[in-house]
């Protein structure tokens, strides 16, 4: 590779254009050939030279960069009179013009007015160079403030699950935990111990410091809580700031269990809360999430093609939630997929697998297709395009049958537009110009004529508008991924319930478009109890009610504290106990259900994409304890 | 070649071995090349000589003689147990042996033809005579002259097979000599495709070099992409690396067996092109003793020039500590006291372990007191030296278990302008100096920077009184900083005085300045360096400071001085940074040419150098006790050298970008680092040197295993928020202030 690139360097001579072009620039024309090469060869010489002189000035003005002043210097190192009035931009807009069969790169100079220069009003003084005093270390231990980096980069946190074995050194053991303060005293001493040359795994600590857990507990609480404002800030929390690696087992864990519950619960607002910190998640830059996709992926995959999200599948709107999920699916193929992990293609299996079975639902088949769409193109060419037809005579076969439930033919709905929506963009790239409606059906069969409209306007769209749509993540229109869901039984008019919104800013219909049964009496409030930290007090469960609150089955789920050990034990627990009960007064137990009818049909299989996918092992033991028994049952002391 | 082979017996024959090859050459060359080059070997081989034949009477002559006879059959006991009984000092033997076979023919016996131990011992005897010194001397030589050396021609298109060949030889060659062999693949390279650019061969010189340039090692990229650029004649005027090349011959250091090997080797097969560049711009280093392992050449390979000679690093180092002046302390203290009778309190210095005893007579190593002329002690010093006392009573042990605390100072709002930082010794003064030409002074304590009133107003002034010193100050002008502005350049050094009175600027305008902390304003520009200056630094006992630069020259001043004092020349590309020794006998230079030298304050000798790094050196530090050297450069690795025996000693791997600075812990005990890649490093000092087995050291072969310990030495690391590490400083309490600005 060396080798290659010093051979770049030897041949690397301006052009010969560029002479002549310089040439007529000062009014030199018909310069020959041999004398372009030999000032091409002579200017390219001398550029060098004056380069590697400005390299020493750079680093001895201790940069990264190197600026116009560092070439003016060695300009003058040479006795050149430097080049003045250039200034270093961060960014230098060069524009490129070809003609007359020459192409030629310039950097655009506006003809300047002086007067203009001159009246302006003078720009802001900068501000002066200050001196700012911290600790940067102390006693060998690195006090985590703001001026100092957080904690471990993401770098870190990957060479710490891959690469176990190692001597811990203090300072980088120091910056694994956040509470400094304490350990001070004791670092030293472990590291004397560890002197000894023994190549001891570094204890992973679960400790988290008080402010750690209350802001673990503000922001679980933020997220699945009521106000959309609160959410918002800690989703933007959890996406940006730097040093949240320690948290992540729990909110990984929090997401996974939230999400096992609420499936069963067909809580779907609940669900969308979730994925939406696991998009935030997703964007934080400084975690890895590597370690803890066995637990998120089968999580996501649950939300994308689980039978059942909702408590009235034909009124809300869970597909959004599937697309959305399928998004985030997609997004993490991306990220990290990789030849050992294999995630996308075991993921298209799994989708695969399930679509191609007869006896999939509406909503599964809707989740599969989803999922395998945003995985791109190439995915929709290989996998979705032949089985149109195959989609299209089932489909056919729903709209056109007499007896069908509402709910099926809204499904069928679905798969249909989803399909449409997806492989028009793709065969208007691979199918040749003339769009014969006859030809569509003969290939597509039933979705033939209704692809061949779609294909016409995804064409000229495509020639409207070329890059305007970016589909991989939610994220239309606005920065930020929004799935907001807003509840108004709160209101509580007495008047029949209105079912979930979900606020997409795309044009995706929100409301489920039709208003199939609006007499359906509103469901039963709910109660649900999603979180419980570990965190040395056992107060912090917290119950969640979603709409104004009577009762029915309220669902508690309770990570009991392991009052600060190690090892976070989750536990679902059947809620039974009552010496539990009263030791932890203001506790909620939550009995898992999870009848057959219920559970969806992916749920084995992502549990065995759990087992699978962690590619390093789990530090922490975890234990789910299920009660099997239908129908769950709480009780609660308030 | 022939001339080699040949039995010469005088040391002034020695010319014409010198001059013999090239006169194989064209006759248009040959004139003007005969002359300068080889000038300097062959007077410097007469003076060699005159110097022995007078200096060493004829007894010690023959003793010497059968000196290098016992080392030459490795009867090293008898040898050694001779030289005792002799009393001859430690390194008689070495240069002076090769002096012994050059010019006493009775010494190796059979002189003529066949015996290769003659001939070799002559292959090094010319250079070897020739001091380091009278090179450096003679520097700067007309540059027709220097390039005309690769007049001689050869058939261009057979360059490549030359070389192929070689390169053939040498892969087929037993493992244990391909290592040191293949240390001749560069220069060779070089030079070859040097005569290949000077005969106007350019289309074969590109193929040469696109052909062989993959095979170099990496650590000669940078040179190698200089060379690049370079294809026609005319470039190689004014090129500067090529004129060092030229000038200055690459060193090896290679054993005897495979030396021999390449020697046969390159004589079976006639090939009289690569011997002749061998025989003219390589100096072969020959040593007994087994060859070298890869590693061990790595380590010590890397520089412009080669390896540093052997001879080179024999001078005697007075590396020890000057003796304190005593002060009288306010007897208030027990611990003062007995620090006093020490004789410990030291700037910079602090007290060594159990050294009572030692303390009272002079150290061997020191040098004497007076070596040099130092200043004498001022009230005011004596009083800042029994402040120093106090305080390093208070200090804290350092220890891998009790790592040091460190107090960053960022530089805010600097727009990527700092770029030199420096602390005053009591560590109440920060001063930065700037790429917009300005040096800012702060005060890191309550007390501010007051300016000394004008002279109007300090006629007023009450003489008489006992707080004069502080009516002088003008409480009008008191701040927390001040802007020194005079240069017209970059700032690119920077120190204070240790009295903390002046600091010291040195700037791309050529220019060093001394600024006066008393009335802020600059009292003298010190011209002399007609490029930019990259460093400069004070003696730890004021007076004195040295100066490098873009110039290639490191120059010593004294303040009251306008002109330099002495001249440092010898570095073959830039000066880049500068170190006095604790003692101020020696000061330290690193450079672009990758090699660190040390200079003798006292005759201007290069009394040491140091080779390894792979790149620019950026920062140098010293221990405390003066016996150790502490380097960093732009390829992130510190390296560590023991003065005294001229080695290195330690390398630390993990950094990974420049090292800007080095510091060590008042008490040796943590080296601290600081580098580009935003992180402080510390480093157990302690063990790096402790761990040494000195018994290597005196083996004359001159080479150690270097174990790879850097991660065991490493005590921890700490990374700062985007901001670069440029200066640390350890108070006299051993805490450690780390100083860059932040790049948001």
């Amino acid at each position: 590779m060396a080798e290659e690139r010093r051979q770049k360097q030897c041949s690397v001579v301006l052009p010969t254009e560029s002479m002549k072009a310089m040439a007529e620039s000062v009014g030199v024309g018909q310069l020959q050939e041999e004398s372009c090469i030999a000032l091409s060869e002579e200017v390219s010489y001398r550029i060098k030279e004056i380069a590697q002189d400005a390299l020493k000035f750079m680093h001895h003005g201790k940069r990264r960069k190197l600026t116009t002043s560092d070439i003016d210097n060695a300009l003058k190192l040479k006795n050149v009179e430097p080049l003045y009035g250039f200034q270093s931009q961060e960014f230098i807009p060069f524009r490129f013009a070809s003609g007359g069969g020459r192409e030629l790169h310039f950097y655009e100079e506006k003809e300047v007015d002086l007067s203009d220069i001159i009246n302006t009003p003078l720009p802001r003084v900068p501000l002066d160079v200050s001196l700012k005093a911290h600790w940067l270390s102390i006693e060998g231990v690195q006090p985590s403030i703001p001026e100092n980096p957080p904690p471990a980069t993401k770098e870190q946190q990957k060479t710490e699950s891959t690469e176990p074995l190692k001597v811990v050194k203090p300072g980088q053991e120091e910056e694994g935990t956040i509470q400094g303060k304490g350990q001070g005293a004791s670092a030293p001493d472990g590291k004397g111990k560890e002197k000894g040359l023994i190549r001891l795994k570094p204890r992973s600590t679960h400790e988290l410091s008080v402010e750690q857990q209350l802001y673990y507990k503000e922001i679980t609480e933020a997220c699945v809580g009521s106000c959309e404002a609160k959410r918002a800030e800690a989703l933007q929390s959890i996406a940006t700031d730097p040093g949240l690696y320690q948290m992540l087992p729990r909110f990984s864990t929090f997401i996974s269990e939230g999400v096992r519950v609420n499936v069963v619960q067909n809580n779907l607002a609940l669900l969308i809360y979730l994925m939406r910190m696991v998009k935030a998640l997703m964007d934080n830059p400084t975690l890895y999430l590597e370690k803890y996709l066995h637990e998120l992926i089968p999580a996501v995959v649950t939300c994308i093609v689980s039978k059942q999200l909702c408590l009235r599948p034909d009124v809300d709107n869970h597909w959004a939630l599937r697309d959305f999920a399928a998004r985030l699916m997609a997004q993490s193929c991306k990220t990290f997929s990789t030849t050992t992990n294999n995630i996308q293609s075991r993921i298209t299996k799994t989708f695969t697998k399930s679509w191609l079975d007869d006896k999939t639902q509406w909503t599964t088949r809707y989740g599969c297709i989803a999922g395998l769409a945003e995985l791109g193109p190439d995915v929709i060419k290989t996998l979705i395009l032949p089985r149109l037809t195959v989609e299209g005579a089932r489909i056919k076969a729903v709209m056109e049958g007499s007896v069908v439930s509402n709910i099926d033919k809204i499904g069928a709905e679905h798969v249909q537009s989803l399909l449409l929506k997806h492989c028009a963009s793709v065969i208007a790239k691979i199918r040749p110009q003339p769009d014969n409606v006859e030809q569509y059906r003969a290939d597509y069969g039933y979705l033939g004529p209704m692809l061949c409209s779609h294909v016409v306007k995804a064409r000229t769209q495509a020639a409207l508008q070329a890059q305007q749509v970016n589909r991989t993540t939610l994220t239309i229109t606005q920065p930020r991924p929004t799935l907001s869901v807003s509840q108004s039984g709160l209101s509580g008019s007495g008047g029949p319930r209105t079912p979930s919104i979900i606020k997409v800013p795309s044009s995706l219909t929100l409301m489920s478009p039709r208003p199939g049964t609006p007499s359906q009496p509103s469901p039963p409030a709910t109660k649900y109890i999603v979180m419980g930290t570990s965190a040395g007090a056992a107060s912090t469960q917290q119950v969640i009610t979603l709409s104004s609150s009577q009762s029915a089955s309220p669902v508690t789920c309770t990570v009991p504290s392991a009052t600060s050990t190690l090892q976070p034990l989750v536990k679902l627990e059947s809620g039974s106990g009552p010496g539990i009960t009263t030791s932890r007064p203001l506790q909620k137990y939550i009995v898992v259900s999870l009848p057959s009818s219920a559970s969806s049909s992916l749920e084995p299989k992502s549990s065995v994409l759990s087992t699978s996918i962690s590619s390093t092992p789990l530090e922490t033991g975890m234990k789910l304890e299920r009660s099997e028994s239908p129908g769950a049952s709480t009780q609660s002391p308030h | 070649m022939a001339a080699v082979q040949g039995g010469v017996v005088d040391g002034k024959e020695e010319v014409s071995i010198k001059a013999e090859p090239q006169s194989d050459g064209t006759g248009t060359g040959d004139a003007a090349d005969g002359t300068p080059p080889s000038a300097s070997p062959g007077s410097g081989a007469a003076a060699g000589g005159g110097k022995a034949a007078a200096g060493a009477p004829e007894d010690q002559q023959t003793l010497l003689a059968v000196l290098q006879f016992l080392s030459r059959n490795k009867l090293s006991e008898s040898a050694e147990i001779l030289r005792r009984e002799a009393g001859l000092p430690e390194d008689a033997l070495e240069p002076k042996g090769t002096e012994t076979s050059g010019s006493g023919p009775g010494g190796a016996g059979d002189v003529d033809g066949g015996d290769p131990a003659s001939l070799l011992s002559r292959v090094t005897v010319c250079p070897a005579a020739a001091p380091a010194l009278a090179k450096a001397g003679d520097d700067q030589p007309d540059v027709s002259v220097v390039l005309s050396a690769y007049s001689q021609q050869g058939d261009p298109a057979l360059y490549q097979v030359y070389y192929r060949d070689l390169k053939k030889f040498i892969e087929m060659v037993l493992d244990c000599h391909r290592a040191e062999l293949s240390q001749v693949f560069y220069p060779l390279f070089v030079h070859m495709y040097l005569e290949l650019v000077y005969n106007n061969h350019e289309n074969e010189a590109k193929a040469f070099f696109e052909k062989f340039s993959g095979d170099q090692e990496c650590y000669y990229e940078d040179d190698l992409r200089v060379l690049s650029g370079l294809t026609k004649k005319e470039h190689m005027r004014g090129n500067e690396t090529l004129l060092d090349f030229r000038t200055s011959k690459f060193v090896l250091r290679i054993s005897r067996d495979s030396y021999q090997l390449l020697k046969r080797h390159l004589q079976e097969r006639q090939n009289n092109q690569i011997w002749s560049i061998i025989q003219e711009h390589l100096y072969i280093d020959i040593f007994d003793g087994m060859p070298r392992s890869k590693s061990q050449i790595d380590a010590m390979s890397g520089s412009l020039a080669g390896e540093a000679k052997r001879e080179a690093n024999k001078a005697k180092v007075y590396y020890g500590l000057l003796k304190e002046p005593e002060i009288e302390l306010p007897l208030d203290d027990e611990d003062e006291e007995a620090e006093n009778e020490e004789g410990k309190p030291k700037k910079k210095k602090p007290k060594k372990d159990s050294m009572g005893s030692k303390s009272k007579k002079q150290d061997p190593n020191a040098p004497s007191q007076n070596r040099i002329p130092l200043p004498e002690l001022k009230d005011s010093d004596k009083l800042d030296k029994i402040m120093y006392m106090k305080e390093a009573t208070k200090r804290i042990r350092l220890g891998a278990d009790n790592l040091p605390s460190i107090c960053f100072y960022s530089f805010l709002n600097a727009y990527q302008g700092l770029t030199a930082v420096d602390f005053t010794d009591d560590s109440s003064l920060i001063a930065g100096g700037f790429a917009d030409s300005t040096v800012r002074v702060w005060s890191v304590t309550p007390k501010k920077l007051r300016k000394v009133k004008s002279a109007a107003d300090l006629n007023l002034i009450d003489k008489e009184s006992d707080d004069v010193l502080e009516r002088i100050m003008d409480e009008k002008t008191a701040s927390e900083s001040k802007i020194l502005c005079g240069h017209s350049g970059p700032v690119y050094g920077i120190s204070f005085s240790p009295d903390r009175n002046y600091l010291l600027s040195s700037a791309e305008d050529g220019t060093v300045r001394l600024w006066s902390l008393q009335t802020f304003t600059c009292l003298v520009a010190y011209k002399g360096h007609n490029y930019p200056v990259w460093d400069t630094q004070f003696s730890p006992f004021g007076y004195y400071f040295v100066s490098g630069g873009h110039d290639r020259v490191a120059r010593l001043w004294a303040t009251d001085h306008y002109q330099p004092l002495r001249m440092f020349a010898g570095h073959l590309a830039d000066v880049t940074c500068t170190c006095f020794h604790p003692n101020s006998n020696y000061v330290v230079t690193g450079s672009s040419d990758r090699t660190i030298r040390l200079w003798d304050v006292l005759t201007g000798n290069c009394v040491r150098i140091f080779t390894g790094h792979k790149g620019p050196i950026h920062a140098l530090a010293f221990s405390p006790n003066g016996k150790f050297l502490a380097s960093g450069a732009t390829d992130g690795r510190v390296l560590l050298w023991d003065i005294g025996h001229g080695l290195m000693v330690g390398e630390l791997k993990g950094h990974t970008d420049t090292v800007y600075s080095l510091r060590f812990s008042r008490d040796g005990e943590i080296l601290a680092s600081g580098s580009m890649d935003n992180t402080v490093r510390l480093w157990d000092a302690m063990k790096a040197f402790d761990d040494l087995e000195t018994d290597d050291f005196t083996a004359a072969t001159g080479h150690i295993h270097l174990q790879d310990n850097s991660q065991e030495l490493l005590l921890g690391t700490y990374m700062t928020k985007s901001t670069p590490v440029i200066h640390l400083h350890f108070t006299r309490r051993n805490l450690l202030l780390a100083a860059g600005a932040y790049n948001p």
